[in-house]
Order: C-alpha cells, then structure tokens, then sequence
C-alpha cells in the first residue's frame, strides 16, 4: 500500500488534513501523521500543512530538525504544502519582522496589510477570511476535474510573491493578486485549505493521491 | 472574482443532540448533527457553527465528539461556540476538528484570554462573540452595550469599543449578535452592524434576527457584513442555504457558486 505522511511540526491542527485524505483515499493509502525524518523519507508522497506565524513555523522545523528531510521530499516525491507549508517554502516572509525560510521557491511572503496600504486599499478585510475563486494558469493533473475559476476556502493575513511567474498554477486576486497556487516539478502547494474546501478541495486531494510527479 | 460573501447556519446543541428543532423532511433523524451538518454542506453552506447549550458539565464533552464526527464527514469551516472558558477548552475543540472557537463570556470577564488564545493557537481561529443591546434612548446618538450570559447580564462595556479592544486583543473574527434582535424575525441591527463592521480591521458576521432572505442581503449591503448568520430560517425549512445565495446574487452580492 501506498504510503502517505503528513508532516507535523506541532504548528496546526491536523485532523482535518488527516480526515479528508483518508476520506479520498477509499482504505488505499496509508496515511500517517508523523515528525519522524524515517518515516517521511519511507513515504511514497508527503503532505506539509501549516498555520500561525512565520516565525514560530520555522522555528518548530527546525527544533524537529525537519527542514533537510522536507527539502528532499519536495525534490523527490508527489509533495503538497498548504497554508503555512506553502509560504515557508520560499526564501523569506515579511512577517516577525522579517523570517528565513526554506527557500525551496525563488520569491518572497508579504502582508496584505503593507499592500493595501502603498495601493491606499482600505475595504478589504485582513484576514483575507472566506471562500475566493482561484483562476488556473496552467494545465496540471491535480487540476483534473476542477473547474476553472473554482471557490476553495482561504484564511490568510501574508500572501506570496514569486520571482519566477511561471511557477505560478493559479491566481486569487484580493485587493492584490497573487499566487494562490504553485508548482514546481514535484511541489505543488497552496494557500487556501483543500481539506475545508467541500467538493472542489476533495477532488484537488483525490488528484494529489493519484499524481506521479510529472 | 472576489471573496464570496458567507452564509452561516447555525445549530444549538444540547448534550449532543440539535434542539430547536430542524426540521427537513427527508432527514431520519432531525436531532443528530452529523445528518444536519451534512445537508447544509449539500445545500452550500460556507461554514457551520455549533452553539453548545449544554447546561450540565457532565455532558460537556459530548460536544467534542459531535465535532469529531462531523468534521469526519463535512469538509467546510466548523466553528464551536458555548463554554470556551481556557486554552485547554480551545485545544480540545481544535483537536476534535474544529476549526474556530467563539469566545463570548470568558471574553468579558478576562480581556487577556482573547490576547493568549490567539497568540497559543492563531487568531484565524479566535472569533469573539458579542452580544449587544441598543441603550440609548431616541433622542441621544446611537449607542450600544455588551450583555452576558444570554443578554441578561449588562457590563457597562460600550459594544463598538469592545470590537475595537477584541480586535487589538487577536481575535481573527467577530460574531455579532443583536440581542434586541434575536428570535424577533424583523432583520439585523444594520446600524449596528455597520458601525462595528467599519470600525474593525477584521471580519464581522452578522447575527439576530433573520427572518427572510432580504434580511440576509441587506446585512451584507447595508451592514456591512462579510457573513450573514441565521438559524431558524433554515431549520425550519422556510428557505434553503441556495435560495438565500440566489437571493443575494440577485442583488449584486458575491457568493459562492
């Protein structure tokens, strides 16, 4: 049986990542939680959730010292991030006064907040709370059965900016729009919550357990 | 394409069981949250939230499994209300699969839990619950009050500075309730909501008094609201979760498909 490992790092609330892949999963994949660097590097793909702050995120890493098996599952396995497994995958984030990341993706992490301030923005909300469309750049296997321009449920206060556009699967406009999806070779990630996301985010799930990384 | 405007059921849970009575049809058992949770998900209901009314301690933990078995079969944002008194009460909550607490009473009484909740577990997962009653008479501006324990108990605290401190404080979200409203069926406290909803960063939803689709609209356009709550209009089979969005639709209001 396939082997599927969530990776916790003590930073968020995994039962529900944890129910809706074992829903989609029909008893076909084993599904671990797990911080053990062996049982992320036995895995056949890894999910990287996420949630709270930059810092505290980075700082539980790399306490579990888990940023070298990360860093070599996104490189050779099917690997999802989400939400905070998404944003620390780039280089740095403007959040904690500025906080390094793993910098597996060229680019960086802002604030909706400075944002909406430089752009004089005063309407939107922060959080950016509640469910938004995704606009798909490119054709993606996890993308099957997905409508365009599909509702998935988002709540985030720092969004990401790509140096390399292309790496982009998917857009969201608030106020700003920004990468909502990403995807490089065997990483795709994003910041909205699939596993909170009913049908649209179920599917999205269901095509991350069948992709081959290619 | 823009944030969606949220539609909120909610669902009074006592030792374990939906009271007040939901009442479709076609469901078997009207009581059990698991069945109800399900149809709303269906329906195209945004979120849900679950008011525990459990009077009894010895009961309490029944909600917890509620929430389990919910959140093992609903994938949309589940949101727990009613004797949140600590972060253990939070941490349990979120363990079992929620994915926000509503804070109100405990709020109140210690400022600084909203302040260690959101800083322990993030405030995306901290709303704080207001409830409040208009105290002015018509002759003075407007002016509102905070009251406890079901609005029976006033603070003294004016509701408008409450949302500002509850928002300095970490909470990720308000949900707010007029107390002259609630169960009346006659619409939101518009001014109310408007006046919170434009004093606040963060996002407020809107509650009390629902009573037909137009209420639910002019709670987004005239209140302000990024959410509309209501509870009997659904249960009762009066509308659905997709009437109220093609309602709102109708009217310019972006929700989601």
């Amino acid at each position: 049986m396939e082997k599927v490992a969530i990776v916790d790092y003590g930073m968020s609330n995994l039962h529900s990542v944890f129910s809706a892949l074992t829903k989609v999963s029909n008893g076909n994949f084993d599904i671990q939680i797990t911080r053990d660097p062996s049982v992320i590097s036995n895995s056949d793909r890894v999910v990287f959730p996420g949630q709270g702050a930059a810092a505290d995120c980075m700082r539980q890493i790399n306490q579990f010292d888990l940023a070298g098996s990360v860093q070599k599952a996104a490189s050779e396995k099917p690997f999802l991030g989400i939400c905070m497994g998404m944003q620390v995958l780039l280089e740095h984030s403007q959040e904690n006064n500025g906080t390094e990341c793993l910098g597996l993706l060229k680019g960086s992490v802002k604030a909706f907040s400075d944002t909406f301030k430089i752009a004089d923005i005063s309407a939107h909300k922060i959080p950016h709370m509640g469910w938004n469309t995704i606009d798909q750049k490119i054709d993606h296997p996890i993308w099957a059965g997905v409508n365009q321009h599909s509702y998935f449920y988002f709540v985030h206060s720092y969004y990401v900016s790509l140096a390399d556009s292309k790496q982009s699967a998917g857009m969201t406009d608030y106020g700003v729009e920004f990468s909502s999806v990403l995807t490089d070779g065997k990483v795709f990630a994003m910041q909205c919550h699939p596993e909170k996301s009913a049908d649209n985010g179920l599917q999205l799930l269901t095509n991350f357990l069948n992709w081959n990384g290619n | 394409m823009s944030l969606a405007k949220r539609i909120i059921p909610c669902l009074d849970v006592d030792a374990g069981r939906v009271v007040k009575g939901v009442k479709f049809v076609d469901i078997r058992d009207a009581g059990d949250p698991v069945e109800i949770a399900k149809r709303y998900n269906a329906e195209g209901a945004d979120e849900i939230t679950f008011l525990d009314i459990t009077a009894s301690s010895d009961d309490r933990e029944t909600i917890e499994h509620v929430v389990e078995k919910v959140a093992s079969q609903v994938f949309i944002p589940l949101t727990v209300g009613g004797g949140i008194r600590n972060v253990d009460d939070i941490r349990r909550m979120l363990n079992a699969g929620a994915d926000k607490v509503g804070i109100n009473t405990a709020a109140v009484h210690n400022p600084g839990f909203v302040q260690e909740a959101s800083q322990k577990v993030g405030s995306q997962c901290i709303v704080v619950s207001i409830d409040a009653k208009k105290v002015s008479s018509a002759s003075e501006p407007d002016s509102w009050e905070i009251f406890t324990h079901g609005g029976r108990k006033p603070t003294n605290i004016d509701a408008i500075e409450w949302a500002v401190k509850m928002t300095d404080y970490g909470a990720g979200e308000l949900l707010l309730t007029s107390m002259d409203r609630d169960g009346t069926k006659s619409g939101f406290d518009l001014e109310l909501t408007k006046k919170v909803s434009e004093s606040v960063s963060i996002p407020v939803i809107a509650s009390g008094g629902v009573g037909n689709l137009q209420h639910l609209s002019d709670g987004v356009s005239k209140g302000r609201a990024d959410a509309v709550l209501a509870a009997s209009i659904f249960h009762f089979g009066e509308y659905s979760i997709g009437e109220a969005k093609a309602h709102m639709r109708k009217q310019g209001i972006t929700v989601r498909e």
